[in-house]
């Protein structure tokens, strides 16, 4: 009669697993990339003559930052945490000011004919300026225009930009465009 | 006539846990896939500045990573506290950024290029000067989608 071999006990493999599990949980950092996304605008060819687009002084906002991080927002100094007013003030223009940016009637495919402002936030900053100034700038920026679509889908569609699908979304980034211009670096105070 | 009539007892049969390793390391291995451990070595100190109207990333496997910030602490005394640039696993300066394009661009295939994003990791207490050098040279070589990578605030 053959020998019945024991059995190798297997019950602890799962709390050995269960180690190795815990162990690559707390070591792995599941890396969060989020960010601003933003397009540069490209290098201008060098042969060809600079064209200067004349763009409407009412259209442009100009919002600059000195290496002291103070901020200037279309001639006037200004908080950081008033910038996303102006901004919003400034790209809506709900009494049609004659120094807010103009409207153009633009058709929008889906939607139909839709004021948009030609608004255009021109970025300055100065090579002194500390990276986090000129980031809180850009995200108050960025939430100016993400508060206004979302009034925007709120309106037309009766929900936040978030849950639109595709197509709606598509609409509304026509409806509010995001026009920001990061200019050719200048020295805004000078040394 | 109970042919086929139960024998006696009448136990609970134990629960088998010999299926439990196998669920745990099914488990294990998704963790181990889909984590990826980092690849090259932080040689400069980034800490992120916070932006509360940050998106994701789409497509991760489409993004070169440039950072910028102070080194580390054990190597401040060869190259000094200055924000430097890490491409890929050494220092290297803004002229450098047009050849690590280059090869970044070869790497993505061929339909993935014109989506290929530029992540600038970059610390919260550089200035913009050397950003401003980092835009330029990546304008020059017509990498224009970039991102500033902030992370979101933590809500109190």
């Amino acid at each position: 009669m053959a020998k019945k071999l024991p059995e190798i006990n297997s019950s602890s493999t799962a709390d050995i697993a269960f180690l190795l599990l815990s162990f690559f949980l707390m070591t792995s950092n599941m890396e969060q990339n989020s960010g601003l996304q933003r397009r540069l605008p490209p290098m201008p060819d060098e042969n060809q003559k600079v064209q200067n687009q004349q763009i409407n002084r009412r259209n442009i906002i100009v919002v600059k930052i000195n290496s002291a991080d103070r901020l200037m927002a279309g001639n006037e100094p200004i908080d950081v945490s008033q910038l996303k007013y102006k901004i919003k003030e400034f790209l809506v223009n709900a009494s049609n000011d004659p120094k807010l940016p103009e409207k153009e009637k633009k058709a929008i495919e889906g939607f139909g004919d839709y004021m948009v402002s030609k608004g255009v936030i021109s970025l300055q900053n100065d090579r002194g300026t500390s990276y986090q100034a000129y980031i809180a700038v850009q995200n108050e920026i960025v939430k100016a225009i993400d508060e206004l679509r979302d009034e925007f889908a709120r309106v037309n569609f009766n929900r936040p930009y978030a849950s639109l699908d595709e197509e709606q979304q598509k609409i509304v980034r026509e409806a509010i465009p995001q026009n920001i211009s990061e200019a050719e670096p200048k020295d805004v105070s000078k040394r | 006539m109970a042919k086929f009539g139960r024998s006696g007892k009448k136990d609970v049969p134990g629960l088998t846990t010999a299926s439990m390793s196998d669920i745990v390391f099914m488990l294990l291995f998704f963790f181990m896939v889909t984590t990826q451990l980092r690849e090259t070595e932080n040689k400069v100190m980034v800490r992120l500045p916070e932006a509360s109207q940050s998106a994701k990333l789409e497509r991760k496997d489409l993004a070169a990573y440039i950072n910028v910030g102070p080194p580390v602490q054990h190597l401040q005394a060869q190259y000094g506290n200055d924000a430097r640039i890490q491409l890929n696993d050494s220092f290297r300066s803004v002229d450098d950024i047009r050849d690590f394009i280059a090869t970044e661009r070869e790497s993505k295939s061929e339909a993935d290029r014109q989506f290929m994003t530029v992540a600038i990791k970059a610390d919260e207490n550089v200035r913009m000067g050397i950003i401003t050098d980092i835009k330029q040279e990546l304008r020059r070589c017509s990498a224009l989608k970039i991102m500033y990578a902030a992370r979101k605030p933590v809500k109190d």
